[in-house]
């Protein structure tokens, strides 16, 4: 019996001592997949970026299903792995019901919402998509000859009528009289990957007149830029910098740092500081992308408005709505 | 004539097949650089050798009875329903009703008026595609496989607008109360020293799985209705000579294999998500094709077929955790399973056949 508790302490210290060798982050991605040309792909571009930098190592995985997110998540928890970073808003739920067993660890979602009362080992990563997007928006409808300016969605989900919800209220802060061609490509996850229905549904927007079609739609986004520049049309890329896609022809990108948040969280390891933070405008969490690519067609006239607005919006002067909020929005009906 | 004994149908030709598609497997995961030897290990170690992992795989075959059954009911009609999937999403909904809006008083009523919910969502979600085949002719394939992308708009209509509670940024509806839990496998069997299925989300609805297995033998192979879906299968005119409604065998047939794969809905609407999320469904009503295939559409071979699958899934968890396994290629690996099983049936039937004749015509 000593002999058998012995051995048991053994293990157990011995399974300690390997849990705190290791205590190496862990990344989960989204059902998206990582190279989603977007928002998980960013996240994975913020932990090769950690990894690069201190010659550190992490785990990561792709999602297949459903049940696998608890699994997962308690799979990493009990390994040693700490922080165990998560991309997605379906993560929130699993997270708030794996958390309580494992206080040592401490786990990140971005995206998700968690409560900090009750989960203090739980950090909530929250980005103000609709403030990014209000200043892409204004960019379109001055970039617009024809008044008329699209936005192409990917699946129709709430986080997606956020971004297209500020949007609709930068451009119609610019020209009131501005229509907003809103399309969802589909209601299935395969809405995220279709560039063929992208690229339809932006030509479907050309043919109402648009003339600057913002695609927020992970890789079906691509379809929209090809046609945007096969047709000779401005488009705005999403998630990551995608100007470089198709020089001259992208006006601009709504940045959403999901790299920086990862490569913070993985730095901050093991004394990650739990709670909820919300990346917005005056954390540079949320940016319009300007470089070489799109020097030629962003005007000083445009530079000069974004820059007011997003010191606006810092200030708290201009407040955009945000879909999440209410479920509703003034500037756009879906 | 029998080419060759039952026993190497059942057996031998399904066994032929997983070799073939595991030594394909193999080749593929050397391609790319991994063991496959210490991948297997890895697949049946976390699937098969710890009880939590069995809490995996019985968590997915459960999904995978319910669809194969489905699939083998409307087939024995020689109905193919490829709807399994926008069934078991209506079957979901049935259930999210039953538990939001109806105040049991204990999980087993919550349960009963659950399961009949996800029956009576699926098999009505089948009603029009059965009608439209009986009635107008409309093939069954075709509507199925549309009523599925109909059923994931509504869902998402539903699930983003009247289900979803207002402010939450996930497209799924409120948890349903805790109370509604179904019992799983963890507070079933663990006792307090020996804890088993830790975390694992496996839950009393296998039981209903197997249940529903028995309800099918016996409705297949020993009822009066079994007889004339089967006497229907196998020959229509056949069957109308002997005074048989082919409309009635075409509906009755679609909505038991409806409900059959609503019931799905119970083991991941109830027993693991405890709320209805878009993306309950997965495929399983895809893998039901497959595994009703491989079990040769005899509920006990559905039941093993299930289990084998839920084995794939849980075992491709487990490698896409520890190895550096893209998951395309985990997908890669069940779609072998699914072709040798399935689609290539004839490639090893026939070679079997043909030495089976020949043995015979020896012993003659």
């Amino acid at each position: 019996m000593t002999l058998m508790t012995k051995f048991l302490g053994a293990a157990a210290a011995a399974a300690l001592s390997a849990g705190a060798a290791l205590a190496d982050p862990a990344l989960i991605y989204d059902l998206g997949g990582k190279f989603d040309k977007s928002f998980n792909e960013a996240a994975y571009g913020g932990a090769e970026r950690w990894a690069e930098e201190t010659g550190g190592s992490y785990k990561d995985i792709e999602m297949q299903s459903e049940a696998q997110r608890e699994q997962a998540l308690r799979r990493f928890a009990e390994a040693g792995f700490n922080p165990v970073v998560t991309t997605g808003f379906s993560f929130s739920t699993p997270i708030a019901a794996v958390a309580g067993d494992y206080p040592d660890t401490k786990f990140v979602t971005i995206d998700g919402y968690v409560d900090p009362e009750e989960h203090p080992n739980v950090k909530s990563i929250l980005f103000s998509e609709h403030e990014g997007s209000y200043l892409v928006g204004m960019m379109a409808a001055m970039a617009s000859d024809s008044g008329t300016v699209g936005f192409v969605g990917g699946m129709d989900i709430p986080l997606i009528r956020k971004f297209a919800c500020g949007y609709a209220q930068g451009v119609k802060a610019v020209n009131p009289d501005a229509e907003v061609i809103a399309n969802m490509t589909g209601t299935t996850p395969a809405a995220w990957n279709d560039p063929v229905k992208g690229s339809e549904l932006a030509k479907a927007q050309i043919g109402q007149g648009a003339d600057v079609i913002y695609a927020a739609a992970g890789g079906t986004g691509l379809g929209v830029l090809q046609t945007a520049a096969d047709e000779g049309i401005l488009s705005i890329g999403v998630d990551s910098n995608q100007n470089h896609l198709h020089p001259g022809k992208v006006l601009t990108s709504m940045l959403k740092r999901v790299d920086n948040a990862v490569y913070e969280s993985m730095t901050a390891g093991a004394d990650l500081e739990a709670g909820v933070e919300v990346l917005g405008l005056a954390e540079d969490g949320v940016g319009v992308a300007m470089d070489e690519h799109n020097a030629d067609l962003v005007t000083d006239e445009m530079t000069t408005a974004v820059e007011d607005a997003k010191a606006q919006i810092a200030a708290g002067e201009i407040s955009v709505h945000d879909y999440s909020s209410d479920d509703s929005c003034p500037a756009l009906t879906f | 004539m029998d080419k060759m004994p039952a026993w190497a149908d059942v057996v031998l030709i399904p066994l032929i097949s997983l070799l073939l598609a595991a030594i394909l497997s193999a080749v593929v995961i050397l391609a790319i650089g991994e063991s496959p030897v210490e991948a297997f290990n890895l697949m049946v170690d976390g699937a098969l050798m710890r009880s939590s992992g069995w809490g995996y795989t019985l968590y997915y075959a459960t999904n995978f009875i319910f669809t194969g059954l489905a699939v083998a009911v409307a087939f024995h009609a020689r109905m193919f329903n490829i709807g399994g999937e926008g069934q078991a999403m209506l079957g979901g909904l049935g259930v999210a009703l039953a538990c939001l809006y109806v105040p049991w008083p204990h999980w087993t009523l919550a349960m009963l008026g659950s399961t009949l919910g996800a029956a009576a969502f699926g098999a009505a979600w089948a009603l029009i595609p059965a009608y439209l085949q009986a009635r107008r002719g409309s093939h069954i394939v075709i509507t199925t496989i549309m009523f599925n992308f109909i059923a994931a708009a509504l869902l998402n209509y539903l699930l983003i607008g009247v289900l979803k509670p207002t402010g939450s940024m996930e497209p799924a509806s409120a948890k349903f109360d805790p109370s509604f839990a179904l019992p799983t496998f963890q507070q079933m069997f663990s006792s307090a020293d020996a804890p088993l299925f830790r975390g694992a989300p496996a839950n009393v609805s296998f039981f209903l799985a197997l249940a529903a297995c028995l309800f099918v033998w016996l409705l297949i192979w020993r009822s009066r209705l079994g007889y004339e879906i089967r006497a229907y299968g196998w020959s229509q005119t056949g069957a109308k000579y002997a005074g048989i409604s082919g409309t009635r065998i075409i509906i009755i047939s679609m909505l038991i294999s409806g409900g059959l794969a609503g019931l799905m809905a119970v083991n991941t609407t109830q027993g693991e998500a405890e709320r209805l999320i878009l993306n309950s469904t997965e495929g399983a009503g895809f893998i039901g094709i497959a595994v009703a295939l491989m079990g040769r559409n005899h509920p006990f071979g559905v039941l093993l077929a299930a289990i084998l699958f839920g084995f794939l899934y849980q075992g491709g968890a487990e490698l896409a955790l520890w190895t550096n396994i893209p998951r395309e290629l985990i997908v890669v690996i069940q779609a072998l399973v699914i072709l040798f099983t399935g689609a290539l049936d004839n490639m090893v039937r026939m070679p079997l056949e043909r030495i089976f004749l020949a043995l015979r015509r020896k012993e003659s």
